[in-house]
């Protein structure tokens, strides 16, 4: 699917025409450039690879200097491969904004959610925790209770919900609804919120 | 933080209200739209506090409706908003009174406020 690498800037309100307070994450979307196009003779598959975020030259390693002198363009910070935009578009090319989306349309946006460190398991998995705070009870009020049957089977099942680091994964938010594509700012609205930081890279997919 | 403040800007226009903040006493008459049709409708109440800045900026105003206390929060930037007026101002100590909610009656009258200084009267006088 066709789509593009952005920046989520942070979340807003803003009025619709018929006066309805609608949030918004606003996100600066490109513009990106088009640093290799795959095909399925020469790679196997067929993608296109776009980048965007500058970066100093002195930074870029000369492998990654040579591949993006061979789109003339500067070197870029991220480099994210899309298909859909197979035979629409040429090496060295600029990906806009406005060219993808269209206000009152659905998108997917993709990020990586906040970092959240160790944590049990009602924040991590939404267990209730174990009984009552009174009646006797005591630090048991977070805890995940049992982890399964005793002898039989003797040991506890591959992949039960535990305490552990909890966020900082890639996740995909559907369909939301672009309110407002502001073009010369490169700026877009999105219905919602967005997963990660402000501050965080995000891939808006059509 | 500084792109998100100017993009509102930018997007939202917020009307020029009188000054007003907790403990003044205003009268909200705001726009209803029921089915096509549009009528206006005052809410008048004592400003309990002011919240968030800029054009996503609230304010809550509390009355007492028939001995029941009810608050309403309006968006200061809210096309619905047609106009406020203040009606009394009061003094109060903090910027949110709360303490207003579990007071009735006698208790819960708020002092005058009579003397602006300098700088608020000019406020006041360019407000009315």
């Amino acid at each position: 699917m066709p789509g593009i690498i952005g920046k989520k800037v942070g979340m807003t309100s803003i009025y619709s025409a018929a006066g309805k307070n609608i949030p918004c994450t606003v996100i600066e979307a490109g513009p990106c450039v088009v640093t290799q196009i795959k095909t399925i003779e020469k790679d196997g598959y067929s993608a296109v690879q776009l980048a965007f975020g500058e970066k100093k030259a002195k930074n870029t390693s000369k492998p990654l200097q040579g591949h993006f002198k061979k789109a003339g363009t500067t070197p870029k910070r991220f480099l994210v491969e899309f298909n859909g935009f197979e035979g629409d578009v040429k090496l060295g090319d600029e990906i806009k904004l406005e060219a993808l989306f269209a206000e009152g349309e659905n998108v997917d946006v993709i990020g990586t959610t906040k970092g959240k460190g160790f944590q049990g398991v009602v924040k991590r998995h939404g267990f209730a925790g174990v009984g009552e705070s009174t009646h006797g009870q005591h630090n048991r009020l977070r805890a995940p209770g049992s982890l399964g049957a005793s002898s039989d089977p003797s040991r506890v099942f591959p992949g039960m919900r535990m305490a552990g680091r909890t966020g900082g994964d890639r996740r995909t938010v559907q369909n939301l609804q672009v309110v407002k594509v502001l073009a010369e700012e490169n700026l877009i609205l999105i219905k919602g919120a967005v997963p990660g930081f402000n501050g965080a890279t995000v891939l808006i997919v059509k | 933080m500084n792109r998100i403040k100017e993009l509102e800007k930018k997007l939202t226009q917020v009307k020029e209200w009188p000054a007003f903040q907790a403990g003044d006493s205003i009268s909200v008459s705001y726009k209803i739209v029921e089915g096509n049709k549009e009528r206006i409708q005052t809410f008048a109440g004592v400003v309990i506090q002011r919240r968030g800045t800029g054009t996503t900026e609230t304010f809550t105003v509390r009355k007492m409706s028939g001995g029941v206390g009810v608050e309403r929060i309006f968006p200061v930037s809210s096309p619905f908003l047609d106009t406020i007026t203040v009606t009394k101002r009061g003094r109060v100590r903090r910027a949110r009174i709360f303490y207003l909610r579990k007071r009735t009656g006698k208790a819960s009258r708020i002092q005058e406020r009579k003397y602006f200084g300098a700088a608020t009267e000019a406020v006041a006088a360019s407000a009315e």
